[in-house]
């Protein structure tokens, strides 16, 4: 038991120091530009407590249980020697890790009023709803196929930059073409579909992957996900905005 | 305080978060891998964990930071702060100092506290067999990040386009590509996608709307966004430029040495 407790401790007091910038930022402006009494000041330090126990429960985690998963579950694939249950499954994960994303549901959710505001929609709520749906669906589609494309990748070995490179160009192109209104939102969609827990499984993912296929390097070929989920979304949601 | 309500309602919807990705593994590992889970408790016990350290971490945020971000995203962007004139029509630029020093640093401390990065900090140590530091790779990631957003709110308070800033950040990155050591290249693309998420995002869209809210002849609908898609370019910028640096420092270390 003591060397869990130890790694315990040590954990907490890491995770308390990746807070102090953010203290140190916020008391710094607090008290010498805008000059005025932290309101709530027992909520602040109760506040800041948990969210050091809670980074330090949620890094424990990742290595008993998110890490482990996401490598033997790539290596299982790898040994089954399936291509297609291995590209289903890296759909499934994509879409269903993005499809009830919070963040992406507030983003859609902002999405759909400018494109009420803005004429492109009928300002009625059912309307609003509807284009905030089918927003979501594509982002969630978009992510799920960045992930088949990105495991492709790891098995056939192609290089990484080419790909993404080719992503930026479809990305400024879609942006030429693109109604006003949505470019915002579009290139702020690629940012928050990656949320804390797909982050981990994909990255373990990918770097199982390329350990267990002969001929891949884990450091060359195994990240690289995370940047295709969050390029591909920008373009669907340019294109979701033309189309609808 | 009734925050035991709340702290139920964020652990509902953090279970809610995790559910759909515990049922994909659960499902392909009975029906495709059909083997069982080795050590199936310690999983069980990571992602309960993740599950707990998720919702505290929310529950605390939503407690602690984020109304204090959010009220001093406001007040430092209140034009009575700044002392612009009323009925000014066109901000000088160099009002808003304090707001782009604001952003610079709350876009640097956010990321350092990051859980997502911090797990790819992790991961990347591990594969490389400790050539990459965690705590450089998220330094060189914070400095990005803060970077990105202090420009970002630049330019919604200047009112330029936001491709043009996006479609040149893309040009050097792909340039920096065609000179980084290969190694690099996968991680750096994902360090861009990683270090916006629980902590960073809220905050900086605060800072975001207050500022298109708030600045002449800003609209908070069209230019209250934008500042993520900083985020998460410079990261790849600045991961990239610190390899190249650590190359070039040791490459010429070397040619010292042989020439000595």
């Amino acid at each position: 038991m003591t060397p869990i407790r130890n790694r315990f401790i040590r954990q907490l007091f890491a995770s308390t120091l990746d807070l102090l910038p953010i203290i140190a930022v916020v008391l710094i402006f607090q008290i010498l530009v805008v000059r005025q009494p932290i309101p709530d000041v027992l909520n602040l330090v109760a506040g800041t407590l948990l969210v050091i126990l809670g980074l330090t429960l949620f890094v424990q985690g990742l290595e008993l249980g998110l890490f482990p998963i996401g490598e033997t579950m790539a290596h299982a694939f790898a040994r089954k020697g399936s291509v297609l249950w291995l590209l289903i499954f890296a759909f499934s994960l994509g879409f269903a890790t993005t499809v009830a994303e919070p963040a992406l549901i507030a983003v859609a959710g902002e999405a759909a009023k400018i494109a009420a505001q803005g004429g492109m929609i009928e300002a009625s709520d059912e309307a609003r709803a509807s284009y905030a749906l089918g927003l979501r669906l594509t982002v969630a589609f978009s992510v799920g196929l960045a992930i088949v494309i990105g495991v492709l990748r790891i098995i056939r070995g192609w290089p990484l930059h080419y790909l993404i490179i080719s992503g930026y160009c479809g990305i400024v192109l879609m942006t030429l073409f693109a109604p006003e209104e949505i470019i915002g939102i579009a290139y702020d969609s690629g940012g928050v579909t990656t949320s804390t827990i797909t982050v981990p499984l994909v990255t373990a993912l990918g770097v199982g992957l390329a350990t267990s296929i002969k001929g891949r390097n884990a450091m060359v070929d195994g990240f690289g996900l995370i940047a295709f989920a969050s390029l591909t979304p920008m373009i669907f949601v340019m294109a979701y905005g033309m189309f609808i | 305080m009734a925050w035991p309500g709340e702290l139920a309602a964020t652990f509902i919807a953090t279970l809610r978060d995790i559910l759909p990705i515990a049922a994909t593994i659960i499902g392909f590992q009975i029906l495709v891998i059909r083997k069982p889970i080795v050590h199936p408790k310690r999983i069980l016990a990571g992602f309960v964990y993740v599950l707990i350290g998720i919702t505290l971490f929310l529950e605390g945020l939503k407690m602690a930071l984020f109304p204090l971000g959010e009220l001093m995203a406001q007040q430092l962007t209140d034009p009575a702060f700044i002392q612009i004139a009323e009925g000014v029509s066109v901000a000088p630029w160099n009002a808003y100092l304090w707001v782009y020093l604001f952003a610079a640093s709350i876009g640097f401390a956010t990321t350092l506290a990051e859980p997502s990065l911090i797990a790819v900090a992790i991961k990347a140590e591990e594969i490389s067999g400790g050539a990459i530091h965690a705590l450089g790779l998220r330094l060189a990631v914070s400095i990005g990040v803060s970077f990105g957003i202090a420009l970002g709110t630049y330019r919604i308070v200047t009112g330029t386009e936001l491709y043009l800033y996006i479609i040149v950040g893309y040009v050097v990155v792909i340039i920096q590509t065609v000179f980084a050591p290969k190694m690099i290249i996968g991680l750096a693309y994902d360090s861009g996608g990683v270090t916006t998420s629980t902590v960073t995002v809220p905050l900086v869209t605060a800072l975001g709307l207050g500022l298109a809210s708030t600045v002449p002849g800003r609209n908070p609908m069209l230019d209250g966004f934008g500042l993520i898609a900083f985020a998460s370019l410079f990261p790849i910028i600045a991961v990239l430029g610190y390899t190249q640096i650590a190359e070039w420092r040791s490459r010429r270390a070397r040619s010292a040495g042989k020439t000595e």
